[in-house]
């Protein structure tokens, strides 16, 4: 009984990672589909000749790789300047009073309720006037600004996990405010730091809306605007988009393997009784 | 070491007022306890002393130094939290040295500060461990060791035991006794246990709302309490009360007594004598042979159930009546206010 319960455990959990992984095959899939197969085998589930001309393609003949580093460029200088800004704000959130936070909390709050589609035509006049349409650096402010409340509220939430009463230690210890945070909070929130990294670096990664408005110069487009140039005005090329889409997983996955162990939880048992 | 005076001190949050008029001079090397119930603004007065709570209105001093304004880092008090509040992430020895590790030190020097305190506490064995890696005992220790290593001139502890089992609990109370005596140095003990503040402290005060109540040695609180919550508070098994009416004749020489409203005494100057003789007839209730003692509860008419502490075996059995012998010298009165009559 107790094996057969087990084992259906298994099979649900097994069921959902298929369910979960599927999509994935099949831009693996097509990925490796050679282009005159794609329409006869395309609802096959393994083709029967297998190529890595669509990697080809993609890597040596179209602008995947300035795509690619633009995104990556765009990704990691907003996860960072996201986390260190909500950093900062999520401590203050969690360990001060002053004059004005429920207002700012309200503030940050209201910022969230607004569907994109109605703030996007005011963003393009804002940052075409200041002079900085076509540029990473938009994609960058953009990604930053939206990405801060959620941010905050999130380190906010791992600050608050963690104890008073260790601030309090290190301060009779002999730390600043500062110290205390920066040697005895700071580390105990690396889950929290990494978790909000890992999450605004998917965030932009794959934003599409604010990149095909502020980006139309090829040079500085990121990769989900760059997947567009494989639709033509006549015929989408599924295999070398296909092939772009898995390539574009290698960073996320890459970084979430770095990211991995800070998200492991638990580094606060033993702070207090237990 | 350090001499610490505490003027008029009170503590607001919002209208609330937490610490209220505190006055208090605690002499260099004082083994002081602030004892009070759950709630009665221990935690918020050590923490003014600390600088981890700011100052309504009033003024500490440290060797006649004004601390008000001076955060907690230039203060040279360590502090023992209830919660122990060990850094996580670091390893015993760390743990213990990260107050040098902040000034600077050399290496050298915090080794054997760190060595030596862990001498001290038997944490030898555990120094590279980490606090999750501790018994509740032990976390307690390192928690002492990391306090001990700054030499500070004040100790305070914040109920450092209340989160140990009962026999923990005594064998660190007396460690904790041990450190005093060792290092002579000021220590400021916050309990709402009134068992630890008899037993540890050279002086006891007494908070109840903010106010304090009383401040004295452990026996001038059990011998005179000041007023009725202080008689309550100290002292296990608590003090007799009853009301005056319940004496059938006045107490002949006791004439502070007439202005008495409550009557207190403590269970071991009850005496149970035979029924009919005494100046309370009652009726034995239960009986509870403790060995070296037994307590007798005895149901009294006007005074409800009141509790005599007798020294051995007694042969009283449940249900027979008996006379109760006030020892009169030791007799408590309190007036309408429950301020005590032999106090003053
Ligand atoms: N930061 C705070 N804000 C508002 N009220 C507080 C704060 N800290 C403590 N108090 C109040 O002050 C009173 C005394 O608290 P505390 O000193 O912790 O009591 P004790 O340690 O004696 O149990 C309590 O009524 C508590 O609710
Ligand atoms: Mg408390």
């Amino acid at each position: 009984m107790k094996t057969l319960l087990a084992g259906s455990r298994y099979l649900a959990v097994a069921a959902y990672v298929l369910f979960a992984l599927f999509p994935l095959y099949w831009l693996l899939k097509i990925a490796i589909t050679p282009e005159k197969l794609i329409y006869t085998q395309g609802t096959a589930l393994w083709p029967s000749s297998v190529t890595l001309d669509n990697f080809r393609s993609v890597i040596f003949a179209s602008d995947f790789l300035a795509y690619f580093r633009n995104s990556v460029t765009v990704s990691l200088v907003s996860a960072a300047l996201t986390t260190v800004i909500a950093a900062a704000a999520g401590y203050a959130f969690s360990r001060f009073r002053f004059k004005g936070k429920s207002l700012v909390v309200v503030l940050l709050l209201i910022t969230q309720m607004f569907p994109l589609l109605m703030i996007i035509a005011p963003i393009y006049k804002i940052v075409a006037s200041l002079g900085l349409l076509n540029t990473l650096t938009s994609l960058i402010v953009v990604y930053t600004a939206f990405n801060i409340p959620f941010a905050t509220f999130l380190m906010q939430s791992f600050f608050d996990g963690i104890p008073r009463d260790l601030d309090e230690a290190a301060m009779m210890d002999g730390c600043t405010r500062l110290q205390a945070f920066r040697k005895v909070i700071l580390p105990l929130t690396l889950p929290g730091l990494a978790a909000t990294l890992g999450f605004i670096f998917t965030a932009a990664w794959s934003e599409l809306l604010f990149a095909l408005m502020l980006i139309n110069s090829n040079d500085s487009m990121t990769f989900p605007v760059g997947l567009l140039t494989f639709v033509s005005k006549f015929s989408v090329d599924w295999g070398q988009m296909m092939a772009a889409g898995v390539l574009a997983l290698v960073p996320s996955c890459l970084f979430f393997v770095f990211i991995q162990r800070y998200l492991v939880q638990g580094l606060t048992a033993g702070a207090v009784k237990g | 070491m350090a001499r610490i005076d505490i003027d008029s001190l009170y503590k607001r949050f919002g209208a609330e007022t937490v610490i209220n008029d505190v006055n208090l001079s605690f002499e260099e090397g004082d083994f002081i306890v602030l004892v009070g119930p759950s709630g009665c603004g221990k935690s918020t007065l050590l923490r003014m002393i600390a600088g981890l709570e700011s100052i309504s209105a009033g003024e500490i001093r440290m060797d006649g130094k004004r601390m008000n304004e001076l955060p907690p880092r230039d203060r040279d008090i360590a502090m023992v939290f209830q919660s122990y509040a060990l850094y996580p992430h670091m390893d015993v020895a760390r743990n213990m040295g990260f107050s040098m590790e902040i000034q600077g030190r050399p290496e050298e020097e915090k080794r054997s500060k760190i060595e030596q305190a862990a001498e001290v506490l038997g944490l030898n064995r555990l120094l590279q461990r980490l606090p999750r890696a501790l018994s509740g005992g032990q976390r307690q220790r390192v928690a002492m060791g990391r306090a001990i290593v700054r030499d500070p001139s004040a100790f305070l502890f914040d109920e450092p035991l209340s989160n140990l089992d009962a026999a923990l609990r005594v064998e660190m109370r007396l460690e904790i006794a041990r450190l005093h005596q060792q290092l002579g140095t000021t220590m400021v003990y916050v309990t709402h246990d009134q068992v630890e503040a008899l037993t540890l402290a050279d002086r006891i005060v007494v908070l109840d709302g903010g106010v304090v109540q009383q401040v004295g040695t452990p026996m001038e609180l059990y011998e005179s309490p000041a007023n009725l919550f202080v008689a309550r508070f100290i002292g296990s098994p608590t003090m007799n009360l009853m009301d005056i009416k319940v004496l059938a004749q006045p107490l002949g020489e006791q004439a502070f007594l007439s202005e008495a409203s409550q009557l207190g005494i403590r269970p071991e100057h009850l005496t149970p004598v035979d029924a009919g003789e005494g100046h309370l007839q009652g009726r034995v209730e239960v009986v509870e042979r403790l060995g070296a003692d037994s307590f007798i509860y005895a149901q009294v008419p006007g005074a409800g159930r009141l509790l005599c502490r007798s020294k051995g075996n007694t042969s009283l059995k449940p249900g027979v009546p008996l006379g109760l012998h006030l020892d009169l010298p030791h007799l408590h009165g309190f007036d309408e206010q429950g301020q005590s009559l032999r106090h003053a």
